[in-house]
């Protein structure tokens, strides 16, 4: 690990180095709460917020991206894709973010690989920020083992009080780091100090869940049919808001849009959420998954069984956001620890045969 | 920020489609038209009957459609048998010959013809169904020589809802191919077998370890064919289907086709029930 001091002082400057190369994104805040937004002036990042309302994945993936611009007014058609590479750095990324960034690198790069994601991925530079204290009371961060910043980072900061650890991930992080002044190799004392902050944080934590993640899919898989997704149903409003803030949901819609002349136009893609009614229905009016249990349970077996089984991620990364914003407040630990709570029974009475 | 055009990059997008000519467009009936592609000079298309495209009306939008033509017979040329149903189907059927299209593809996985030959085929698509299952059934005939029995059983809501009727006619006149159709409702006309599709089981006798069975079709009809078809003991393995999930990149991205963990455009539309049996999403 190489790991360099930089002052807190020096912050300023080096954000206005870094906005001054790249397009600077980073947590700011916008009312009560705090975005992910352009960052001009250095004062206006706040890297002691808790979280943000929509993740980072929307930089990435945007909201609504144009993936072709095209014009058929001539007698052949022009159709040219639209790649985005504006270089950019990602500045305060916590570690479950983190998370969910590699895995969206997963989902785009497997198969037939999406030039459009991995265009901004490949101009995008990402310096995570590690988490001293759980930024809401929904997170869980410690359980879904995501509260420790994993591979994939350019630079990784730990608040050290006056001065901020920085680790070295990459190539690109070194250069990020050359735009910054007064920065100095770490001492043994700087290395105690940073062992010292974690082991500190480490307790600030809570498990959430009531089991270990390693006993997930077979607690998934063991629940299909359990009533508590008929339950989880009738509170549902299938609104989707929570598959919006997800920062590892990536299902989208593809729209096209013509301008005023009807020759020329373009396609762009929508963030689309499965929990609403439509997401399945195909013409003829049949929707294979039309009841909003169904669909719920989709969204928690695609997260905590089908993902991890075709990457080996999980694919909730217990940053609490959708039990954050959801309005009837499904959130993932009380869904999981029910499912675990109707399994014990299960369970015991296996046991007591098995005797 | 500026967006940047593929061209200074040389990126290629899983999203472009290509540009095509519609050289023929055919009423099939009221609802479907037949659409014949020409492929781009040199261009070849390798596909499997079950396969799809993605279809684009720049501007419309983009819908998956099978390839109702069978590689057999594919050369230069493939075509489309298309339903209209909203607004891209609509589009398709506004269109002439000389006008262009965009297509991406051949995606999914498509029939897997190395395990139906030397068995027996079965046929049952129902109304629409018959579309996909057209490139496999003239596939097999053009290589007729490599299969056992080939049995189509084709079940259509009303006469005028029938595919391909002059289709149908050369398949009737072989003696290699025992076609029976069936209506739910007739005409002053038709002169056929009347009743729901699993009605012409009835009339079949098979041989159910030497068979491979394969149906496409809605939902309710698939449902019931499947029961029929265990009936009459054709193991599950060798019961093949075509599904239409909803379905908006074709290439396991978007998330729409997925039927639990399985991604239709990826790993199907073709399956075998004993693949899909246990996803409830599947059949129901
Ligand atoms: C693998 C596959 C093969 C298919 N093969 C054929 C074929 O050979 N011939 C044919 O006529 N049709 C086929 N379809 C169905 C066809 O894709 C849809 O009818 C078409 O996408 C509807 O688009 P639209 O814009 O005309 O309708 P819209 O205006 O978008 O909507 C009309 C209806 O179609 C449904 N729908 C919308 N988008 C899709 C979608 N992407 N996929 C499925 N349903 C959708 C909507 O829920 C709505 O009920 C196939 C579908 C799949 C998945
Ligand atoms: S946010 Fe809550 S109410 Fe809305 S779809 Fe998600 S779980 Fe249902
Ligand atoms: S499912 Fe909820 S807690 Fe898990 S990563 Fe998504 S938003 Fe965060
Ligand atoms: S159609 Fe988009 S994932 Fe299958």
């Amino acid at each position: 690990m190489t790991l360099k001091i930089l002052p807190k002082k020096a912050l300023p400057a080096w954000l206005d180095g870094l906005h001054a190369n790249y397009r600077l994104v980073g947590p700011r805040a916008k009312q009560e709460n705090f975005v992910f937004d352009v960052i001009q002036n250095a004062e206006d990042l706040r890297l002691d917020y808790n979280t943000t309302i929509l993740p980072p994945k929307k930089v990435l993936l945007p909201q609504q991206e144009t993936i072709l611009q095209f014009d058929t007014s001539k007698d052949f058609h022009q159709v040219e894709p639209v790649f985005e590479d504006t270089p950019t750095v990602l500045f305060g990324v916590h570690t479950c973010d983190m998370h969910a960034i590699n895995l969206m690198d997963q989902v785009f790069g497997q198969g037939y690989p999406d030039a459009h994601y991995q265009t901004r991925r490949q101009h995008t530079a990402i310096v995570t920020l590690e988490c001293l204290n759980p930024c809401t009371e929904f997170c869980f961060c410690k359980s879904m083992e995501t509260l420790s910043v994993p591979e994939g980072f350019d630079l990784h900061i730990t608040d050290l009080g006056n001065v901020l650890a920085i680790e070295i991930g990459s190539g690109q992080g070194l250069t990020l780091l050359q735009h910054a002044k007064m920065v100095r190799d770490a001492g043994p004392k700087d290395y105690q100090h940073l062992q010292d902050v974690m082991s500190e944080k480490w307790p600030r934590f809570a498990y959430q869940l009531d089991f270990d993640i390693t006993e997930l899919p077979s607690l998934i898989a063991l629940s299909y049919k359990t009533e508590v997704w008929d339950s989880l149903g009738d509170r549902c409003l299938g609104c989707g808001i929570c598959n919006v803030v997800c920062p590892t949901c990536n299902c989208f819609d593809v729209i096209d849009e013509v301008d005023f002349d009807l020759q020329s136009g373009s396609r762009y893609r929508i963030w689309d959420s499965c929990q609403l009614d439509r997401f399945c229905s195909v013409a003829g009016g049949h929707d294979f998954r039309s009841s909003r249990a169904n669909r719920l349970r989709h969204r928690f077996l695609h997260k905590f069984k089908y993902q991890p089984e075709t990457y080996k991620i999980v694919g909730c990364v217990g940053c609490g956001r959708c039990a954050q914003e959801c309005l009837v407040h499904i959130s993932p630990v009380d869904v999981l620890n029910e499912l675990y709570r109707r399994q014990v029974p299960f369970a015991s009475i296996e046991q007591e045969v098995l005797v | 920020m500026k967006p940047i055009l593929a061209e200074k990059m040389k990126l290629l997008s899983i999203y472009q489609p290509s540009t095509m000519l519609v050289s023929r467009v055919e009423s099939v009936t009221e609802l479907e038209k037949l659409i014949t592609i020409e492929l781009p000079e040199g261009g070849s298309f390798q596909h499997r009957p079950g396969q799809f495209v993605e279809v684009s009306l720049l501007g419309v939008g983009e819908a998956p459609i099978s390839i109702s033509s069978s590689p057999s017979r594919t050369t230069n040329s493939f075509e489309l048998c298309v339903r209209r149903v909203g607004s891209v189907t609509n589009a398709i059927h506004a269109l002439s010959p000389g006008d262009l299209i965009g297509i991406r593809g051949p995606f999914g996985n498509g029939f897997p013809m190395e395990r139906f030959r030397g068995k027996d085929l079965l046929f049952a698509p129902g109304g629409l169904g018959l579309a996909p299952l057209r490139s496999l059934i003239n596939e097999v005939i053009d290589d007729r020589g490599n299969f056992g029995r080939v049995v189509i059983l084709y079940g259509a809501r009303h006469p005028s809802e029938l595919l391909f009727r002059d289709e149908l006619e050369t398949w009737k006149e072989r003696d290699d191919v025992e076609l029976h159709v069936t209506v739910d409702r007739p005409d002053e006309y038709w002169k056929g077998k009347v009743g729901v599709i699993t009605t012409l089981f009835y009339d079949i006798q098979i041989h159910p370890r030497n068979t491979v069975a394969v149906t496409c079709g809605p939902p309710v009809m698939y449902r019931y064919v499947i029961m029929e078809l265990l009936g009459k003991s054709v193991p599950e393995g060798n019961i093949w289907l075509s599904l239409e999930r909803r379905m908006k990149c074709g290439v396991g991205k978007c998330g729409h086709c997925q039927m639990g963990s399985i991604y239709t455009c990826l790993d199907g539309p073709v399956f075998s029930y004993s693949q899909i049996k246990h996803l409830e999403e599947a059949l129901s």
